[in-house]
């Protein structure tokens, strides 16, 4: 199952290392990553693989939205299929 | 591959703008619990709709946490109770309300739809029963919702029906008085009213649906706001495309989830309903729509021309983006559920007249107005004719929800909170209707063809 992870924020040391640790410890594999930073603040986005994830999503999702207000960012990780929904025909 | 805007749009879609799916409704069949003996008939209702709804909710949150699109409202519409309820000895039908309630709390919904009639020809002895024990019904229950239809197309409007639900909305607003009156919000009476339709209180699961199966409702106003605001100044086509292309989007949200739900319950999918629900938040406005259109305030002369453009784009838009479209499919005016038009409304800017005309041209009918409480049964019956009679003669769905707040006047303010948010008391016209009313019989089917 792929999602994308994505992550806003005031840019700071760390932020990658510490999401990539949290995948991985969940078992989930990230397939692309691409990140920019406008006006200091710091967007990524990531293409991650969670069928093999250890936790059910839900519970992937607190634990990522959880990094983030300790990162003070904000951290989403939604299905693939609901942009692909969106923006494709 | 998506591309970061794409991405970033439809996050702030949900952050910002209000997108969400605005309800998952399971539509169950009740046929199968009919019983002489009541007791026996609520209790197989009660534990079918437990046995097929258990997992509702849970699939609901599921949904909602994969896709991190919120899914305000999981609900439950039923086969209309007085079908049901029909063959069994009792004159009550009070405890097939409180059986659906006791369901609702188990499995965990927000509402549940269908203790419900069709009365458009005439009314059987179940029906009769049914409408005489609704004030009861929605004062002694909080989930259970009640509509019924006394008019359609091809069979024009039953008036004997139409009095009685006149009176039947002012003693439920008497029962319920200690709330605003909030019964009433829980009742609407249609004119040809749709079986898939997935949005409360007008939910029930129609004759001619299958088993069960699962109606999604989307919403929208915010997004569809938003995407205006970049088009200002420019030609009415404009708006249409945007607000056609906007739709599409939506509407696929609405279509992935009612996949998804329906695989995950293993229940078929039926229809998705486009249509654009307000609520009381800011920026969450089919008002604010009609006002970024170019009206000062919703209720403007041009109010009703820049609504017909809205709810057919809304249409034309979602048509495409959905296998099966259904339910209501259409801009909803409702005054208490959209800050926009309780403002226009407080001001004196939108008065039932305008509404009237608005419906004409709009999903679904004169929605969630409060009136005065010494409004007489007779008027309200009056209301409730003129708007059978706009969807009657138009081949639509019209409908009406009007809470005559016991103890209040014009000017006055009633509070129902949450998403049925506030109103301000509208003045009704005054002039007398009650000999009309009191008339009684048919109104029969209009002409179909000469056609002017």
């Amino acid at each position: 199952m792929h999602a994308f992870v994505t992550v806003v924020g005031k840019d700071k040391v760390g932020i990658i290392a510490a999401i990539c640790i949290l995948l991985s410890e969940k078992n989930v594999n990230i397939l692309d990553i691409s990140q920019t930073i406008l006006q200091d603040y710091f967007t990524m986005f990531m293409l991650v693989d969670a069928s093999e994830c250890s936790t059910p999503f839900a519970e992937l999702s607190e634990c990522l939205s959880a990094l983030g207000q300790k990162m003070d960012l904000t951290i989403r990780i939604q299905r693939e299929e609901i942009f692909n929904a969106m923006h494709k025909i | 591959m998506i591309n970061q805007g794409e991405i970033l749009q439809t996050i702030k879609m949900i952050d910002q703008q209000h997108l969400d799916v605005r309800t998952i409704t399971m539509g169950i069949s009740l046929r199968d619990c009919s019983h002489s003996d009541i007791k026996i008939s609520c209790d197989k209702i009660y534990d079918k709709i437990c046995r097929y709804a258990g997992n509702l909710v849970r699939t609901g949150e599921q949904i909602e946490a994969e896709f991190g699109i919120p899914i305000v409202n999981k609900r439950i519409s039923v086969t209309p109770i007085a079908l049901v309820a029909e063959s069994c000895d009792s004159e009550d039908y009070v405890p097939f309300a409180k059986a659906l309630d006791r369901a609702a709390r188990e499995v965990g919904v927000n509402f549940l739809g269908g203790f419900s009639a069709l009365v458009h020809k005439g009314c059987t002895k179940g029906d009769e029963r049914l409408l005489r024990s609704i004030p009861e019904a929605l004062a002694e229950t909080s989930f259970v919702c009640s509509s019924v239809n006394v008019g359609t197309t091809r069979a024009g409007i039953n008036m004997n029906a139409v009095r009685m639900m006149g009176e039947i909305v002012k003693k439920t607003a008497y029962l319920t008085r200690d709330t605003g009156s909030f019964g009433c919000a829980k009742l609407v009476i249609f004119c040809n009213a749709v079986e898939d339709n997935p949005f409360m209180a007008g939910a029930f699961h129609g004759i001619g649906e299958p088993e069960c199966e699962i109606n999604v409702g989307v919403s929208g106003p915010g997004v569809v706001y938003e995407a205006l605001k970049s088009v200002k100044g420019q030609s009415l086509d404009v708006v249409a495309e945007t607000i056609k292309k906007t739709a599409f989007q939506i509407t696929r949200v609405g279509q992935l989830v009612a996949q998804e739900a329906s695989s995950r319950l293993g229940v078929p999918f039926g229809v998705v309903d486009l249509s654009l629900a307000p609520t009381p938040a800011i920026g969450d406005s089919v008002a604010d729509i009609l006002e970024e259109m170019g009206l000062s305030s919703v209720g403007a002369p041009g109010t009703t021309a820049a609504l017909a453009l809205l709810n057919d784009a809304v249409k034309k838009g979602g048509v495409m983006a959905s296998s099966n479209v259904g339910g209501l499919s259409g801009a909803f005016i409702p005054v208490s559920e959209d800050a926009g038009m309780i403002a226009a409304a407080t001001a004196g800017y939108l008065t039932i007249e305008k509404l009237e005309a608005m419906t004409c041209v709009c999903s679904v009918g004169l929605d969630m107005i409060a009136i005065p409480g010494d409004t007489s049964a007779e008027t309200i019956s009056a209301i409730i004719a003129d708007e059978a009679a706009i969807g009657m003669v138009n081949n639509k769905t019209t409908a009406v929800r009007l809470i005559p707040v016991v103890g209040k006047k014009v000017g006055d303010m009633v509070e129902f909170g949450g998403l049925f948010g506030s109103a301000p008391i509208m003045p009704v016209n005054t002039c007398d209707p009650t000999e009309f009313i009191l008339r009684g019989g048919r109104i029969p089917a209009p002409m179909h063809s000469l056609k002017n």
